[in-house]
């Protein structure tokens, strides 16, 4: 079984917590790294902050950079009206780029390849705009499925469109990182379970194991980029989702 | 973007130059201004290239990935209410059909507009909002 590309996402429950009012509320092993991405990340940021100086040293200026990073991503979104959900955008971005990041580790779990972790991330996202579109702009927030200059014939058609547009996004939003994640690791072990099988073979298949083992080096840096780059672009997202609460006019 | 903010960096621009200057003859708030100011436009800037270069930015597996999620999405959710409403008002298979292909054009849209194609809804007010931005 250790050739079973998929064995690395079962879920085993560490402490069973069974049957409260009906639910299964057990700590299981995504529970456990979830904690630890929150622990590992709460602690980098308040170590490396912790004595701060003018100059920053290479620790604290990967803090910097990180808030940097997040800070003008919002602002080129969402303008300075945006910046209110600074930190909701930095704990989504920390969040899913430690996890993924986690996920590279060997042995371990990568929590953002369940679709139900993606899942209730996305939703927390459109649960945040319909609340505060609806909070800040009340019924006008509809407007946002209506667009400007479509003939009078067409707007209940195009509305219908336009909603199912936007009911779509936390699925897209939750099961492009879902997918991103759980494809690049079962690539990633189908290669490295071909270097075993092969190497079991004798003399040719250590000649021929040679191949893959270039493949997995390569997809192991892939895989570095894509935990970054899907960070990134839940965190763009996400930004740009709140605009159209703060701006849902057309 | 990280080193931009470095005022004591060698060389660089004439704006940078010009800051130093400022700064020599007035106290740190007003270089500080200086600085804020230059980085205001060049943030602008940025922001401007980044936005055209948004579509083709990333490797094609990131856009595949991307673009493939966004039209699923729009269909399952089309599919999604299509089956809530027959099962609700038991109109069999109407609902179905009506709101699978409403998804399917959802999807379509969706993905026309992550890939910048379409122009997105909200991208008038984002750019209406940028001189807002830089006066802070």
């Amino acid at each position: 079984m250790a050739n079973d590309p998929i064995h690395q996402f079962q879920i085993s429950k560490i402490i069973p917590i069974e049957n409260v009012g009906g639910l299964d509320l057990s700590f299981t092993n995504v529970s456990l790294f979830m904690v630890v991405t929150v622990a590992v990340t709460s602690a980098f940021l308040y170590l490396t902050t912790a004595n701060r100086g003018l100059v920053p040293g290479r620790l604290q200026s990967m803090s910097e950079m990180a808030y940097e990073f997040v800070a003008s991503m919002l602002r080129d979104a969402a303008g300075t009206q945006g910046m209110r959900f600074f930190p909701l955008v930095f704990s989504l971005f920390m969040f899913v780029l430690i996890a993924n990041l986690f996920g590279m580790f060997p042995y371990f779990f990568t929590v953002t390849s369940s679709i139900i972790v993606t899942f209730a991330l996305a939703m927390l996202v459109i649960g945040t705009v319909v609340v505060y579109g609806f909070m800040k702009h009340g019924l006008k927030f509809l407007g946002l499925f209506v667009p400007e200059g479509v003939p009078g014939l067409l707007v209940p058609l195009v509305v219908m469109i336009e909603i199912i547009s936007f009911l779509s996004r936390p699925i897209s939003l939750s099961v492009r990182l879902f997918a991103n994640m759980l494809a690049g690791h079962i690539t990633l072990k189908v290669f490295a379970g071909f270097v075993t099988s092969l190497t079991a073979m004798g003399a040719l298949g250590i000649g021929g194991a040679i191949l893959p083992l270039a493949m997995t080096v390569a997809l192991t840096g892939l895989e570095f980029l894509v935990a970054f780059l899907q960070a990134y672009v839940f965190a763009v997202l996400t930004c740009m989702y709140l605009n159209d609460a703060l701006h849902p006019s057309h | 973007m990280a080193h931009d903010k470095s005022p004591d960096l060698p060389g660089g621009n004439a704006q940078d130059n010009e800051d130093r200057e400022a700064g020599e003859v007035g106290d740190l708030e007003t270089r500080r201004k200086a600085l804020d100011t230059a980085l205001a436009s060049r943030t602008a800037a940025d922001a401007k290239g980044r936005r055209d270069s948004r579509t083709s930015g990333g490797s094609g597996y990131a856009n595949a990935l991307r673009l493939s999620s966004e039209f699923i999405a729009g269909i399952l959710v089309g599919a999604g209410i299509g089956y809530l409403i027959d099962r609700l008002a038991g109109t069999a298979p109407w609902g179905m059909i009506v709101f699978l292909l409403l998804g399917f054009v959802a999807g379509v849209l969706n993905v026309l507009r992550s890939a910048g194609l379409v122009a997105d809804p909200e991208q008038s007010t984002r750019s209406g909002d940028k001189p807002g931005s830089n006066q802070e």
